[in-house]
């Protein structure tokens, strides 16, 4: 099968790859890159488990074809903590539990990193809203709502 | 978290360093940084991709397979039937002794439910190898099916598994668990009112975020590694040694992070013909569920119907009570007879009967196989006891929590199955629960004991 180049920024560096054609951002980061944190849990857009940063956006990699992103850059949880130091929402997430199994951790770190880079003091609604394209089956949402909260008053205390 | 220190404070001692302490859980700081390696994280060159054939039919004879076109498919590297699988009929319980083995890893002249697993094909890509497994074809004959668990207990109804021989399991008890205490007959004649109710559960399916699945990598010294979400490590090994006639020693399994469990991934389902698979190879294998599999194929908590009749005087005492449960196992075992045994230890509930007669039956069905699901064999029976305990309440014209009050066990009360209540709590945790949620009972109850004698 005739493969593409494809090129982008991952987490600040430049990745280039030749992948099939058809194959997803999700394939293309796990399997050829090697960035095993964004995960596959439907591979067919229903749970979020998959979700990335696009250009700002938050996508679903598995419903990304990998050669549409020629040039973008992305973010993943993998590359989220900064030398060693977490990330407040990475912190939240520890702080209330949000996490229990851990499978929709990665992708719901990144919703709700798109929703504080957009919106800084969200409110509960807004917040619920943001994560409701991700299931999480363990936690029951609540310590993730609050852990989202959490990080956002932690940020705007951190800013004033 | 709030500790409420008056309950049992004359016989705790508050001594406890960890308990009420938040701990930070050592699996976190993987998960929220994407550092926790799940099985599907795991990637080896060279890997294979394995996907399964499975029965469009609820209950059918295999006249023949024919897999010519699926190996010429490009990408096909092995295509396995019953006949490639060393101990094909297994059952995960015969490691605990619970037979007769009934459940083919792949089907062998017959399936028994929609979704059997009947050829599995390797190939190179995911998409080959489900190009390929559609290429298989198998020829049916489509027999009667039975969906219904008392259609199936009743003469003449479609065998679903020949290894039981008849649509129940076969306790050494006979057709069912039972459990016998006092009379119930005389228990139901002197009551003042007897109320019969049953009830019915669908199927649940436990669809945890991350699907079932493992990787397996074929070891230089002839072993083979196997990454599994498994929640049963060892039940897994030991079953996949038998099936594939191999010694513990060649496998070696590598879990414990499991994507959601919840009970649906204690069955032995994918890890024994990976292995078989990487093993004729030569090659690393994966196979993973998809969602649909996860929805469709995986064990769903078991359909269950409960039907409850019990004798109770006005006053709100029970005198007696008779449960018959059914746990539709679908068409094998799996943990089912475990599950439906479970229920005969827990039914008449935490309640004090003098007169309990329970009956569980484990029944054989053409649907998919169910297992394990948190509490399986009690949890609906909960839902069917305390529902009942509520219409039992409102027809003697009673509180429903003062009714359960008045026939909860407490410590030295004698079970129906002859295992004397020891640190029950209940009457503390129904006190805690009338403050909590604003529901106020008699005095009398609120001075009443768990284990403190006469009160
Ligand atoms: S894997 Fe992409 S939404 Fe589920
Ligand atoms: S923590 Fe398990 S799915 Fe969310």
């Amino acid at each position: 099968m005739a493969k593409v180049p494809v090129q982008f920024t991952l987490n600040g560096s430049e990745k280039a790859e030749f992948i099939d054609s058809g194959t997803t951002l999700l394939q293309a980061l796990r399997d050829k890159i090697g960035d095993t944190s964004p995960k596959g849990g439907c591979h067919q857009g229903t749970c979020g488990a998959c979700s990335v940063i696009i250009d700002g956006e938050l996508r679903l990699s598995c419903l990304t074809l990998a050669e549409t992103c020629d040039g973008a850059v992305i973010s993943t949880t993998s590359g989220l903590s900064e030398s060693g130091v977490l990330h407040p929402l990475q912190r939240a997430f520890l702080d209330t539990f949000a996490t229990q199994c851990g499978f929709c951790t990665p992708g719901m770190i990144m919703a709700a990193k798109v929703l504080l880079d957009h919106t800084p003091n969200p409110s509960r609604d807004e917040v619920v809203e943001a994560l409701s394209g991700n299931i999480c089956r363990c936690t029951g949402y609540e310590p993730i709502i609050q852990a989202v909260l959490t990080a956002a008053r932690a940020n705007s205390q951190n800013a004033a | 978290m709030e500790l409420r220190k008056n309950y049992f404070a004359d016989v705790r001692k508050d001594d406890l360093n960890e308990i009420g302490q938040p701990r930070p859980r050592s699996d976190s700081p993987g998960h929220v940084t994407g550092k926790t390696a799940f099985f599907a994280d795991r990637n080896f060159p060279g890997i294979l991709h394995l996907k399964m054939v499975r029965s469009p039919h609820h209950h059918a004879r295999i006249r023949s397979i024919d897999t010519s076109e699926a190996e010429k498919h490009p990408g096909v590297v092995k295509i396995l039937t019953a006949k490639d699988v060393p101990h094909n009929v297994y059952t995960i319980l015969i490691l605990i002794q619970v037979g007769p083995e009934d459940e083919t890893v792949l089907a062998d002249g017959k399936v028994r439910w929609k979704g059997e697993a009947v050829v599995a094909v390797l190939a190179e890509t995911e998409r080959a190898a489900q190009e390929a497994a559609a290429k298989v074809k198998v020829d049916y004959e489509v027999l009667p099916a039975v969906f219904d668990m008392e259609e199936a207990l009743k003469p003449g109804a479609p065998l679903v598994n020949e290894y039981h021989g008849q649509n129940y399991y076969l306790y050494d008890s006979g057709e069912c668990r039972k459990v016998r205490f006092g009379d119930v007959e005389a228990g139901f004649a002197g009551a003042d009112h007897i109320l019969e109710e049953s009830y019915q559960s669908s199927p649940i399916e436990h669809a945890p975020t991350e699907t079932t699945g493992c990787v397996v990598a074929p070891e230089g010294n002839d072993r083979f590694t196997c990454y599994t979400n498994t929640q049963a490590m060892f039940f897994t090994l030991d079953n996949t040694s038998i099936i594939l006639q191999m010694p513990g020693s060649k496998l070696h399994f590598v879990g414990g992070t499991v994507g959601g469990g919840f009970g649906g991934k204690v069955d032995v389902i994918v890890e024994p013909i990976a292995i078989l698979g990487a093993k004729l190879t030569g090659r690393p294998v994966c196979f993973i569920y998809s969602r649909e599999e996860e929805m469709q194929i995986s064990s769903p908590r078991a359909a269950e119907k409960v039907v409850i009749k019990d004798g109770v005087m006005k006053d709100g005492r029970i005198v007696a009570r008779k449960v018959t449960g059914y746990t539709d196992a679908g068409a094998y075992s799996r943990h089912s007879p475990y599950g439906a045994q479970k229920g005969a230890g827990h039914y008449p509930g935490p309640y004090t009967i003098p007169n309990v007669w329970i009956d569980t039956y484990c029944v054989y069905t053409n649907r998919t196989p169910s297992s394990a699901m948190r509490g399986f064999g009690v949890t609906i029976g909960d839902f069917a006891l305390e529902v009942q305990m509520d219409k039992l309440a409102r027809l003697i014209g009673m509180d429903p929590l003062e009714f359960r009050f008045i026939n909860a066990y407490r410590d030295g009360d004698m079970k129906a199955h002859r295992q004397p209540t020891e640190g029950a709590a209940l009457i503390e945790c129904m006190q805690e629960a009338s403050r909590a949620a604003n529901w106020p009972v008699a005095e009398k109850y609120m001075a009443m004991s768990s284990y403190v004698k006469g009160a």
